[in-house]
């Protein structure tokens, strides 16, 4: 334990320069920034300013990095909650909630406790990191094809949860999900599958030419389809910009289950964050006492998921840092800003460059209190930029929408791609389908196959692998039973039925 | 026959053009093509030569990212830029074997392309999960062939430099091995550690941190001498298995048809970035070096595809892959 403190002093010391505090709050406002504007995401940015990171120490350069990873994460909760579109995979479940609440006038409370919940959980996770980094590493390497097939597959039956509507709808939608995430090269044999001739696509659709088409753009269809006067997210009206001691009363609960979920499901390599939100979301809605308000802007879905998004968007800093083997594509980049600056990512990291190690971790925390400094003050900005009218606010949308899908390929075929889905989701929502299921689908499917044929191919093709490893075996049986809670509610619902029509 | 002479007639006024043009390029900034995702190991290539050849070109030369389809997306594009020398293509070994993996290539890696030179040759590693019986190449050659109904090998993909090493290591211990592919080598490494795998051939820059720090088993590196960052590691020549011969060679080049005198500068640009310290320093920590300066040539490089095109061809055909 003094271990842990001497070293954390050590990466407070290193952090705390006013150069690195000053990358640390250049990085999370440029994140929060590109994270605000619909399509553009860190990955883009990250690319944008690598040759930057040249002419810094490496220790700045990662930290800047990290500052703009975790910040877009932050302003992807603000548009998702504004106008109803998710830049990332994370903060689709916050659109289900979030938007609703903008639209009942209480952006400002929505924003508010995102920040806050979001600051709360990625304290804890950065002291998980701290504490038990190297350990927890260790532990997650553990988990094989067949625990992520298992954790997939459990995530994917969750999915029916986040529809408010019709359980059948939502089954439509994971269906469709899965049909688009099977777009692209077959990892195995390379054979294009759907791709329709276009080179573009080979490697799948973009998760974000997916998620901006089929939220945001067809957001602006429907909104545009009526009279100009109350075209506006707002009715006119907003109800307060901070959270009241009753909303904080109601997220205290969801913010500490979803740090806990975030946190446990980010040290997995193989991208087990992704399912931290929708996990959350699952878990609260279930607990919850009145379902009913999920989905019409319950303060906990936003709350829970956004806490879990940020709780995993730290401890997935634990591969990179303690592995040297990123988990994501942007964790990827900072793999490639070390090695430009001449450290090799690896297990030795951590012993030969303990100042860059700690300092990092140090810097995590840093920049999430500076999060809440950039961020709550602008919740009362972000909430004015409502007032704006319609007609001036979604061509700037549309405008952004494009230049972002563009920007991460310089594909003009994602652009067009927007577009289509835009249409489709325009379908969707007038006949009522929601299409969160769909991107949980789209972003689990892939990964449910690939793992599922890797666990296989491991075990020769028996598919006792699944059950004879406990912790597949164990995920397995979280699986079926959700999908009892799932079904059993709307069995009962048509026995009632049934029984009625006997009285 | 009138064709012809305005074919003449174009080429002579092109050629002209070019000289007048060669005094002052680079005029503006000059495009580098990545056709891979920013951070991986040909990027970071990428970056350290066009940070130098900025310095010596006098104007910026900006790496842009263009990935998909395994590079031949990014190749695609500076296949059909202008041949003024504004848009250049860093592409690795892929430049070659694509001819064969890809059945409808919109364009001819061996004649669409006017090679600057070739850059670098990072070496592979082939490696195993830490638990790996194996003492040396030799054990793991014999084990392997013993095992063959057992023994995974992972690869980063169709297409990548390890599913072409692990193909040639098959090709030259005589054995099929279960291949398990993931989308690249984060994922793969990772199980690697993770004991899920067994055993995989990829280039240094991804080893080397690994096999340092003692979380891989390391038996030989692919290349004709050691990697001075790896010293206590034989080659592959010398540990038993003379056949796996491979590294990943990055060229750069710009389209066919750009003036020579272009071609003949930015060359001069790249030989300069071969021989500036922090290149070779940074690419030293990566487990390569630069290639030597009369490897660093337009003729060498253009040479070097159409060999590479063949050689690759039929270990490709063999493994009955294909990537489109």
């Amino acid at each position: 334990m003094d271990q842990v403190f001497s070293n954390l002093a050590l990466g407070f010391g290193a952090a705390v320069t006013p150069i690195n505090l000053g990358l640390c709050f250049i990085g999370a406002l440029v994140g929060t920034l590109i994270g605000v504007l619909p399509g553009l995401g860190p990955i883009a940015t990250i690319a944008i300013l690598l040759p930057i990171t040249f002419y810094l120490d490496p220790l700045g350069a990662l930290i800047m990095l990290a500052g703009i990873y975790y910040g877009a994460q932050y302003g992807g909760s603000t548009t998702a909650i504004l106008v109803n579109m998710p830049g990332e995979t994370s903060s689709v479940v916050t659109t289900l909630d979030g938007h609703q609440m903008a639209r009942q006038g209480r952006a400002g409370p929505a924003l508010a406790i995102a920040a806050l919940g979001s600051f709360f959980a990625g304290s804890v996770a950065t002291f998980l990191v701290a504490l038990f980094g190297p350990l927890l590493a260790g532990i997650a390497q553990k988990f094989g094809p067949a625990e992520y097939f298992s954790l997939m597959l459990t995530g994917l039956v969750g999915a029916t949860v986040l529809a408010s509507g019709s359980v059948v709808k939502a089954v439509a939608m994971i269906l469709v999900g899965l049909l688009l995430g099977s777009v692209g090269s077959d990892i195995e044999t390379g054979e294009p599958r759907m791709t329709f001739g276009i080179p573009q696509i080979a490697e799948g659709i973009n998760f974000t030419t997916l998620a901006v088409g089929l939220f945001g753009i067809a957001e602006i269809l429907r909104n545009l389809e009526k009279h100009a006067e109350d075209r506006s997210v707002l009715g006119g009206r907003i109800i307060g910009l901070m959270p009241t001691w009753r909303d904080i009363k109601q997220s205290a609960l969801p913010v500490l289950r979803g740090t806990g979920i975030g946190s446990v499901l980010g040290i997995l390599p193989g991208n087990g964050a992704v399912l931290a939100p929708y996990a959350s979301y699952t878990l609260e809605k279930k607990l919850s006492k009145t379902p009913s308000r999920f989905g019409k802007g319950a303060i906990e879905g936003v709350a829970g998921p956004e806490s879990a998004n940020n709780a995993g968007a730290q401890t997935s800093f634990i591969p990179l840092l303690t592995l040297g083997i990123p988990p994501n594509a942007v964790m990827a980049m900072m793999v490639g800003a070390m090695t430009m600056q001449g450290i090799i990512p690896g297990p030795t990291v951590m012993t030969e460059n303990p100042t860059l190690f700690w300092g990092m971790i140090a810097s995590m925390w840093i920049g999430n209190a500076m999060l809440v400094i950039i961020n709550l003050p602008l919740v009362g900005i972000w909430v004015r930029l409502l007032r704006v009218p319609y007609r001036l606010l979604f061509p700037a949308i549309l405008l952004f929408c494009c230049i972002g899908v563009y920007t991460i390929n310089s594909s003009h075929v994602d652009v067009l791609l927007v577009a289509l889905f835009g249409l489709v989701g325009y379908f969707l929502l007038k006949h009522g389908f929601e299409p969160a299921p769909l991107l949980l689908a789209f972003v689990l499917g892939p990964l449910l196959e690939e793992n599922l044929r890797r666990a296989l191919l491991i075990a020769r093709g028996d598919p006792a692998i699944f059950i004879t490893r406990p912790i597949s075996a164990f995920l397995l049986l979280v699986a079926v039973g959700l999908l009892a809670v799932v079904l059993l509610p709307s069995v009962r619902k048509r026995r009632e039925e049934v029984f009625h029509e006997e009285d | 026959m009138r064709l012809k002479t305005f074919a003449v007639a174009a080429v002579a006024l092109v050629a002209a053009a070019g000289s007048a043009f060669a005094q002052s390029f680079p005029s503006r900034p000059i495009t580098m093509v990545v056709p891979f995702a920013a951070g991986g190991p040909t990027d970071t290539v990428a970056r350290l030569v066009a940070q130098s050849m900025s310095e010596t070109l006098g104007q910026q030369v900006v790496v842009e990212n263009v990935g998909g389809a395994g590079g031949t997306l990014g190749a695609a594009r500076v296949a059909k830029a202008d041949a003024d020398g504004y848009t250049l293509l860093l592409h690795h070994i892929g430049q070659a074997t694509s001819a064969t993996l890809y059945r409808k290539l919109p364009y001819n890696p061996a004649t669409d392309f006017a090679g600057i030179g070739l850059v670098t040759d990072v070496p592979m590693t082939i490696v195993a999960k830490k638990e790996f019986p194996a003492k040396d190449l030799k054990e793991l050659v014999a084990y392997v062939k013993a095992n063959a109904d057992k023994v995974t090998l992972a690869n980063a993909g169709v297409g990548a430099a390890s599913h072409l090493c692990g193909m040639l290591f098959m090709k030259e211990i005589g054995t099929q091995l279960t291949t398990v592919p993931y989308k690249g080598t984060g994922p793969a490494m990772n199980d690697l550690v993770g004991g899920q795998v067994d055993v995989m051939c990829d280039q240094t820059t991804n080893t080397t941190g690994q096999i340092k720090g003692g979380a891989i088993k390391a038996y030989a590196v692919t290349t004709p001498t050691k990697v001075a960052s790896l010293p206590d590691l034989p080659t592959t020549k010398d540990a038993g298995l003379p056949g796996v011969q491979v590294a990943v060679w990055h060229g750069l080049y710009a389209p066919k048809g750009t003036p020579a005198d272009v071609v003949q500068k930015l060359n001069g640009a790249l030989l300069a970035a071969l021989k500036n310290n922090t290149v070779k320093a940074r690419f030293a920590e990566l487990g390569t070096e630069p290639v030597s300066a009369d490897r660093a040539t337009p003729q060498v490089l253009d040479a070097f595809v159409k060999a590479e095109i063949e050689r690759w061809r039929p270990i490709i055909q063999d493994a009955g892959v294909f990537a489109d």
